[in-house]
Formats: structure tokens, C-alpha cells, sequence
């Protein structure tokens, strides 16, 4: 379980959240609903570590937790970016394998096995070796998918999933989160896009800009 | 002179320059041996956030491309010694070629380096790869891809600028194609020094078309 106590962050003089609670349980999808600018993306930065909060506190399962500093420790948050930002110069296996060989540790045969296999859950199976220029926006939100569930986060954070791709690709986004939601996943999902929260979340936590 | 007189004079002549030319290699070769690793790290230092860094670089840089690279050389080997630093005449050559090259490089690598997106850097984060990893594996080989051009050119214009020594004594290619010159009274061997350096010039734009090759396998 994570939770969000109180929690500001401010741009220098701009305050961006204030004095913000979050409760996100374990294996529930949780949809953040806002409109543009109204702090969606600096909410999910500031779970995965990379703003620093101001104030208030986070906590894992009851226990105070800071992402910023949470450098070594267990992986806790996964995040599939809005634009993806897969690596360009490494085909679809290395940017999978790549973090777990270096950061977790794993041997070569290891991560590549657990790489095939996230491909082969994903739909991706046969595009191992291609390279992120040759994949659709669908495919590449998959494997940017595949390449944050291969670190084992705890929770996994998309940024608006549905806006860089085709509106009739919002359903496999929303299957896809549905699938990993079956296999206890716990998901925190930030959007615009009500009905998709609707479709998908447990719980929606709606934020006004301030 | 006839035809046949002129071949043979430029096969006698041809062993002083070939000398000259291992001069020019050497030079070359071991400038971008030491300016492309410290053309990266003034690179990533004049890319950093660290305001002291960035300014103490951007002098540095703004001295070693602000001034003739002819009076650098002249500076480092007859002018260092005054405060205490002596360098042998090739030593002195390479230091100085080392230093203004590295700050080309370092404006090049710095370019491309700010031209990857921030995101990248995020993603490497959230996948808690270190700024070391991150640099080395997803980073560098983006920016060589951007940089190489570039830095074909500079390699190239290394090459000529391998030249200059001769201001501190040293004998190059140009340098042994002008001895012959005077002392023959003839055009022959500066024609024939010409002729070398676009050969060696061919070669440098055959390997950079291999290197960007290389490089294609991603966009």
C-alpha cells in the first residue's frame, strides 16, 4: 500500500500540489484525473523519485519511504512514460535486459529469458530484435511496458497511456492494464480521459489545478 | 627535366617525405588518442549543472579556440619553461595539440550531448541505472551518432593543422616537402606533399563513411 500524507510541491514560487492524500491499495488500479497543468505529471514524478517533495510524507505499507533517495533498495515504482522513451540505439531485448543485468544484477541468460517471456505475454513475441524506430506507437508502449515490468516494480505508474496513441488502441491499453490488474498488479494510472479512468480504475482521484 | 628525370628525383626525394609523413601520423594519431576522451569529459562538464564547472571550462575553451593554435604550440615550448614546465620538442606538440583539439571536441560533444532528450535520463533513473551506466550505455552512443560529422571534420583539419610543428623544430610532411623545395628549387616535392595529404585525407573519409555506417543501425 502507498500513501501520500500531505504532500506539497512547489516550482519556486508556483505550488503545484498541496497538502495532496493519496491511498493507492495493493493490487487496485487508482486513475488520477485532471485537467491539463493540474499537477498529474508532477504527482507521478514526485512517487517515482524523480522530483523531491517539499513536504508531507510517503509511505510503503505504513513505513515512511522517500523515492528520491530510493536509490538501492527494492524496486518500488515502475513507470511507463507518456512518450515511451525507449533507448534508440538498443533493439527491444537489450532495452528490457539492459536495467536488470546493471541494476539488479541478473546474468545475461537469465533477464533475456524473463524478457522473452514479458514479449510473449505482451503480443510482441518475434520483435526481440528490432529497433524502437521500426515499432508503432502501440507496439513501442508495450515494450516500454515490458521494460519497466522486468525491474519487478511494486507499483507501476503510466503517464496518459492513451494520448501519443490511435483512439481505437485506447481498448488494448486498457486490456493490457485490465491483464496485469488479473495477475495482482497494482497500478496507478494518470489521464485526462474520464471514461477511460472509468473503464479501468478501482478508485479515481480527481486533481484541480490550484 | 624530362618525365623519366622527374620520377626519379621524386623517388629520391620520396624517403624524406615518407619520414615526414610518420611525423604527421604520429602527431595525428596520438592527438586523438588524448583529445577525444578529454574532449567527453570537458563535454559532459560543460553540459553539467554545475555552474563552477561550466564557467571554469568555458574559459578554457574560450582560450584554446580564441588563440592560433601556431601560438599555443609557441607558448607551450618556449614559454612554459620560463615558469618551469619544460617539454621535449614532440611532447610539447602533442600537449598543445591535445588541449585545443580536446576544446573542439568538447564543444561538439557538448552539442550533441544537450541535444538528447531529458527523458532518456529519466527512464534510466526510474530503471535506477547509475549516471555512469546511464552515460555510457544509452547516452554516448546517441551522441556519437549525432557527432560524427562533425568530428570527421575537426579529424580532417587535424591532419593539415599537424603542420604547425614545424614553428618548434619538429619535421613533418609539409615540413620535408619545403626543405626539398628551397634547397632544389622546384615545385615538384610541395606537388608531391599535396598528393599525400589527400591520400591521407581519402582514407580518414573512407573510415568516417565505415564509422556513420555503424552508426546507421538505429535512428
Amino acid at each position: 500500500m502507498l500513501e501520500l500524507k500531505q504532500v506539497s510541491k512547489r516550482y519556486g514560487r508556483k505550488t503545484i500540489l498541496n497538502d495532496f492524500n493519496l491511498t493507492v491499495n495493493q493490487g487496485e488500479i487508482l486513475a488520477i484525473v485532471g485537467p491539463s497543468g493540474a499537477g498529474k505529471t508532477t504527482l507521478l514524478r514526485c512517487i517515482s523519485g524523480l522530483e523531491r517533495i517539499d513536504s508531507g510524507e510517503i509511505q510503503l505499507d505504513g513505513k515512511p519511504f522517500d523515492p528520491y533517495i530510493n536509490r538501492d533498495n527494492d524496486s518500488v515504482t515502475g513507470v511507463v512514460f507518456q512518450d515511451f522513451q525507449l533507448f534508440p540505439n538498443l533493439n527491444v531485448l537489450e532495452n528490457i535486459t539492459l536495467a536488470p543485468m546493471l541494476a539488479l544484477k541478473k546474468d545475461k541468460d537469465a533477464a533475456r529469458k524473463q524478457a522473452l517471456d514479458l514479449l510473449k505475454r505482451l503480443g510482441l513475441d518475434g520483435k526481440e530484435q528490432l529497433y524502437p524506430y521500426q515499432l508503432s506507437g502501440g507496439q513501442k508502449q508495450r515494450v516500454a511496458l515490458a521494460r519497466a515490468l522486468a525491474m519487478q516494480p511494486r507499483i507501476l505508474c503510466y503517464d496518459e497511456p492513451t494520448s501519443a496513441l490511435d483512439p481505437d488502441l485506447r481498448q488494448e491499453v486498457e486490456k493490457m492494464i485490465l491483464g496485469l490488474k488479473a495477475d495482482g498488479m497494482t497500478q496507478l494510472v494518470v489521464t485526462h480521459d474520464l471514461d477511460f479512468a472509468k473503464q479501468i480504475a478501482d478508485n479515481i482521484k480527481r486533481v484541480e489545478a490550484l | 627535366m624530362n618525365l623519366a628525370g622527374q620520377w626519379h628525383y621524386a623517388m629520391q626525394i620520396m624517403p624524406s617525405l615518407l619520414s615526414g609523413v610518420q611525423m604527421t601520423l604520429s602527431i595525428f594519431i596520438f592527438t586523438l588518442i588524448g583529445a577525444i576522451p578529454l574532449g567527453i569529459i570537458v563535454g559532459l562538464g560543460r553540459a553539467s549543472h554545475f555552474k563552477p564547472l561550466k564557467d571554469l571550462l568555458g574559459i578554457y575553451v574560450w582560450i584554446m579556440r580564441g588563440t592560433p593554435l601556431l601560438l599555443q604550440l609557441i607558448v607551450v615550448f618556449y614559454g612554459l619553461p620560463i615558469i618551469g614546465i619544460v617539454f621535449q620538442r614532440y611532447n610539447a606538440a602533442l600537449f598543445a595539440f591535445i588541449i585545443n583539439y580536446a576544446a573542439y571536441f568538447a564543444e561538439i560533444f557538448r552539442g550533441g550531448l544537450q541535444s538528447i532528450d531529458r527523458g532518456q535520463y529519466e527512464s534510466a533513473r526510474v530503471l535506477r541505472l547509475t549516471y555512469w551506466q546511464t552515460i555510457r550505455k544509452i547516452v554516448l552512443p546517441q551522441v556519437m551518432k549525432i557527432v560524427l560529422p562533425s568530428i570527421g571534420n575537426e579529424v580532417i583539419n587535424l591532419v593539415k593543422d599537424s603542420s604547425l610543428v614545424y614553428v618548434i623544430g619538429l619535421g613533418d610532411l609539409l615540413r620535408a616537402g619545403n626543405v626539398a623545395t628551397s634547397r632544389d628549387v622546384t615545385l615538384l616535392p610541395l606537388l608531391l606533399v599535396g598528393i599525400i595529404y589527400l591520400l591521407l585525407t581519402a582514407v580518414l573519409t573512407f573510415i568516417q563513411q565505415r564509422v556513420e555506417n555503424h552508426y546507421s543501425y538505429f535512428k
